[in-house]
C-alpha cells in the first residue's frame, strides 16, 4: 500500500502541494477532486516518484520511495498519464511495454508476457484492436490500449490522471467500470477526475484539494454532507433519489 | 504516419529487409565496378578475392574505390542512425544531428585549425571529430544541468550552434586563407578518403551501432513520453544522455572523414518510419541500411554523371533526396493530426 506522509513537492524549488498525508487503500477507488491548479497531478507524480519529495515521505509498503529503484516502483504502481506520445506501433506491442519492469536480460518479451498483455487488452475491451496501429485508433480505443498497458504492469496500485477527459459518455462509464473491476480485484485505484457527480457516484473515497492542501478525505457521503465541494468549486452540489439509486448533480450557485 | 506503412507484418518486414540488403550490396558492387576508368566485373572480383590481378585495376580498387565505397556506406548508416536516435530522444521528427551541435562544433574546430596551421590538413578528420564531440558534450551537459528536457536540449543546441557559427565567421574574417579548407569541409564528400582515415571512424561507428541496437527496447519505451517511460521503470535522464552521446559519436565519426553531409540524418529516418514503422529495432536497422544505400548511390552518381569531373556528393544528395522527401510530406498531408 502507498502512503503519503506529510508530503510536500513541486517544481523549481517551489512546492505546489503542501504537507499531504493520506493513503491509497487496496480494493478502493480513491478520487482526487479539486479546481484547476490545485495540485492533483503534482500529487500523482510525487506519489509515483516522478517528482522528488521536498519534505515528508512517500512510503511503498512502508519503504521510503527514495530507497527504491525505478524498476521496483514500476512493479508496484502504474500510471495512466493524461498527455502522451502516440507512436505508430501495433497496439499489442504497446501493451507489451507494460511488462518492461519485469524484463531481465536478454530483454525479450516471453510467452507469459504476451498472455498477460492479451488478458489486459481483453479486460479493457481492446483485444479486437491488438493488430491495429495505435495511431489509427480513435481516442476512446486508444485510451483502452493505454489502460491495458498499465494493467499489464500488474501493480497493486493504479494511478490515472483524468482518464475520462475527452471520452464520450459511454466510454467514460466504461472507464469507471474498468476502475471498479480493478478495485474488486483488490487493487488501489486512484483517479483524478473533474466530473463531481461521476466521482460522488462511483468512488469509495474522495480527497479534495485546494491550492495544494488536502482539505478532506472521506467517503462520498461524508464529503457531500460536509458541503466542502460547494465551497471549493463555488457551485451548488445536490443529490436526489432516483429509481437508479442516489444521483448527484451540480448547478450554478445562484440557482 | 499510417497510410504509407506497407510493411507491418513480420513476413513482409522480412521481405523488406531482404530487399534493402540486396539494394545496398548492389549499390556497393556498382560503386566498386563503375567509375571514370572502366573495369570488368571479373577484375573487381579478382582484386577483392586477392587473386592475381592487373596492377592498375588493383590500385584503383584498393586505394580509391574500396575506401570510398566503404566510407559512403559507413557515413550513410552512421548519419541515418544518428538521426533516428536524436529524433527519438527529442520526440521531434524534424531533428537531425545538426540540432545538437555536431556540425557547428566540427566546422569551428576545422576552421580554427585551418587558420592556425594551414599545413595540418591531414589532421582534419581528428580535429572534426573532436569538434563535433565537444559541440555535443557542451549541448548535452548544458541541457543535463538544466534538467535534460526535450526543449532545453534543442535550445542549448541552438545557442551553442550560434556561438560556433560566430566563431567560424570570426576565423574567416581574421584569416581569409582558412576559407579554402573550410569550404571543402562544409561541402563534404568522399574524394580521397583513405583506409587509415577510415579505420578509427569505422570502429567507432560499428561499436556505436551495436550499442544503439542493444538499446532499442529502451528507445521504444522512451518514445512513449517521459512520464509514461519513467512509470514503466525506465531511468529517462541517463538514457537520454547515453543516446545523445551515441548520436554524437556516430555523426562525429562520419563528419570526420566526409565533412558536413547533413541531409541524410533527416530524410532517411523519416522515410524509414513510413516503411518499417516506429519500433526502434527495425527502424534502426532499416535506417542504417537505407542510409548506406542512399549515400552510396548518390556518391556513385556524383562520380559518373559528369565524368571525369566530379560533383560534390552533397549536391546529389539534395537533388535526389529533397523531391522524394517533399513527395513523402505531401502523401502524409491530412494523415497527421
Amino acid at each position: 500500500m502507498i502512503r503519503l506522509n506529510n508530503l510536500s513537492a513541486g517544481y523549481f524549488g517551489k512546492s505546489t502541494i503542501h504537507k499531504i498525508t493520506m493513503e491509497f487503500m487496496p480494493g478502493k477507488i480513491t478520487v482526487l477532486l479539486g479546481p484547476n491548479g490545485s495540485g492533483k497531478s503534482t500529487l500523482l507524480k510525487a506519489a509515483l516518484g516522478l517528482l522528488p519529495p521536498m519534505n515528508g515521505e512517500v512510503l511503498y509498503d512502508d519503504v521510503d520511495i527514495r530507497q527504491l529503484k525505478r524498476r521496483q516502483i514500476a512493479r508496484k504502481a502504474a500510471f495512466l498519464t493524461q498527455s502522451r506520445n502516440t507512436p505508430s506501433i501495433q497496439a499489442l506491442r504497446m501493451v507489451l511495454h507494460g511488462r518492461f519492469p519485469y524484463l531481465t536480460y536478454p530483454r525479450h518479451y516471453g510467452r507469459q508476457d504476451y498472455a498477460i498483455a492479451r488478458n489486459a487488452m481483453e479486460a479493457t475491451g481492446s483485444l479486437q484492436h491488438e493488430d491495429t496501429n495505435v495511431s489509427q485508433l480513435s481516442g476512446g480505443q486508444r485510451q483502452g490500449v493505454y489502460l491495458a498497458m498499465a494493467l499489464a504492469q500488474d501493480t497493486q496500485t493504479v494511478f490515472m490522471d483524468e482518464p475520462t477527459t475527452y471520452l464520450d459518455i459511454g466510454r467514460q462509464f466504461q472507464m469507471m467500470q474498468n476502475a471498479r473491476s480493478l478495485a474488486r480485484e483488490g487493487k488501489a485505484v486512484v483517479l483524478v477526475l473533474h466530473d463531481i457527480s461521476l466521482a460522488l457516484r462511483e468512488s469509495d473515497c474522495i480527497a479534495v484539494l485546494q491550492e495544494g492542501r488536502l482539505l478532506c478525505c472521506g467517503t462520498p457521503d461524508s464529503v457531500y454532507q460536509s458541503g466542502i465541494l460547494e465551497q471549493v468549486f463555488g457551485v451548488g452540489v445536490h443529490r436526489m433519489n432516483t429509481p437508479h439509486g442516489t444521483q448527484y448533480y451540480c448547478i450554478p450557485k445562484e440557482m | 504516419m499510417k497510410s504509407l506503412q506497407i510493411f507491418s507484418t513480420r513476413r513482409s518486414n522480412g521481405i523488406f529487409f531482404a530487399v534493402l540488403c540486396i539494394l545496398t550490396l548492389a549499390a556497393a558492387a556498382l560503386s566498386l565496378w563503375i567509375g571514370s576508368v572502366m573495369l570488368s566485373p571479373g577484375q573487381v572480383l579478382d582484386v577483392l578475392t586477392g587473386r592475381e590481378a592487373d596492377l592498375t585495376a588493383s590500385r584503383i580498387i584498393l586505394y580509391s574505390r574500396l575506401p570510398r565505397t566503404l566510407a559512403a556506406m559507413l557515413a550513410g548508416a552512421a548519419l541515418a542512425v544518428s538521426g533516428v536516435i536524436i529524433q527519438t530522444v527529442l520526440s521531434n521528427p524534424l531533428a537531425s544531428p545538426g540540432v545538437i551541435g555536431v556540425n557547428s562544433g566540427a566546422g569551428f574546430a576545422v576552421a580554427f585549425v585551418c587558420a592556425v596551421s594551414p599545413t595540418a590538413q591531414q589532421y582534419t578528420p581528428l580535429v572534426a571529430f573532436c569538434g563535433a564531440l565537444t559541440g555535443v558534450l557542451l549541448v548535452t551537459t548544458l541541457s543535463w544541468r538544466t534538467g535534460a528536457s526535450r526543449m532545453t536540449v534543442v535550445l542549448a543546441g541552438v545557442a551553442i550552434s550560434a556561438l560556433f557559427s560566430a566563431g567560424i565567421d570570426a576565423v574567416v574574417t581574421l584569416v581569409p586563407n582558412a576559407v579554402i579548407g573550410i569550404t571543402d569541409f562544409r561541402i563534404g564528400g568522399f574524394t580521397g578518403v583513405t583506409m587509415t582515415q577510415l579505420a578509427p571512424a569505422a570502429v567507432l561507428i560499428l561499436v556505436s551501432l551495436g550499442i544503439a541496437l542493444s538499446l532499442s527496447q529502451q528507445m521504444d519505451i522512451l518514445a512513449l513520453g517521459s512520464d509514461t517511460a519513467q512509470s514503466l521503470g525506465l531511468s529517462v535522464q541517463p538514457l537520454r544522455f547515453i543516446l545523445l552521446v551515441l548520436a554524437a559519436a556516430l555523426a562525429g565519426a562520419a563528419v570526420s572523414f566526409c565533412g558536413l553531409i547533413s541531409f541524410v540524418g533527416l530524410i532517411i529516418p523519416h522515410t524509414m518510419r513510413h516503411l518499417s514503422g516506429e519500433n526502434s529495432l527495425p527502424l534502426l536497422l532499416s535506417s542504417a541500411l537505407g542510409g548506406a544505400f542512399f549515400v552510396t548511390v548518390c556518391d556513385l552518381l556524383a562520380r559518373i554523371l559528369f565524368s571525369p569531373f566530379e560533383l560534390p556528393v552533397g549536391i546529389i544528395l539534395a537533388l535526389a533526396g529533397a523531391p522524394f522527401f517533399l513527395w513523402l510530406l505531401f502523401k502524409q498531408k491530412g494523415v497527421h493530426t
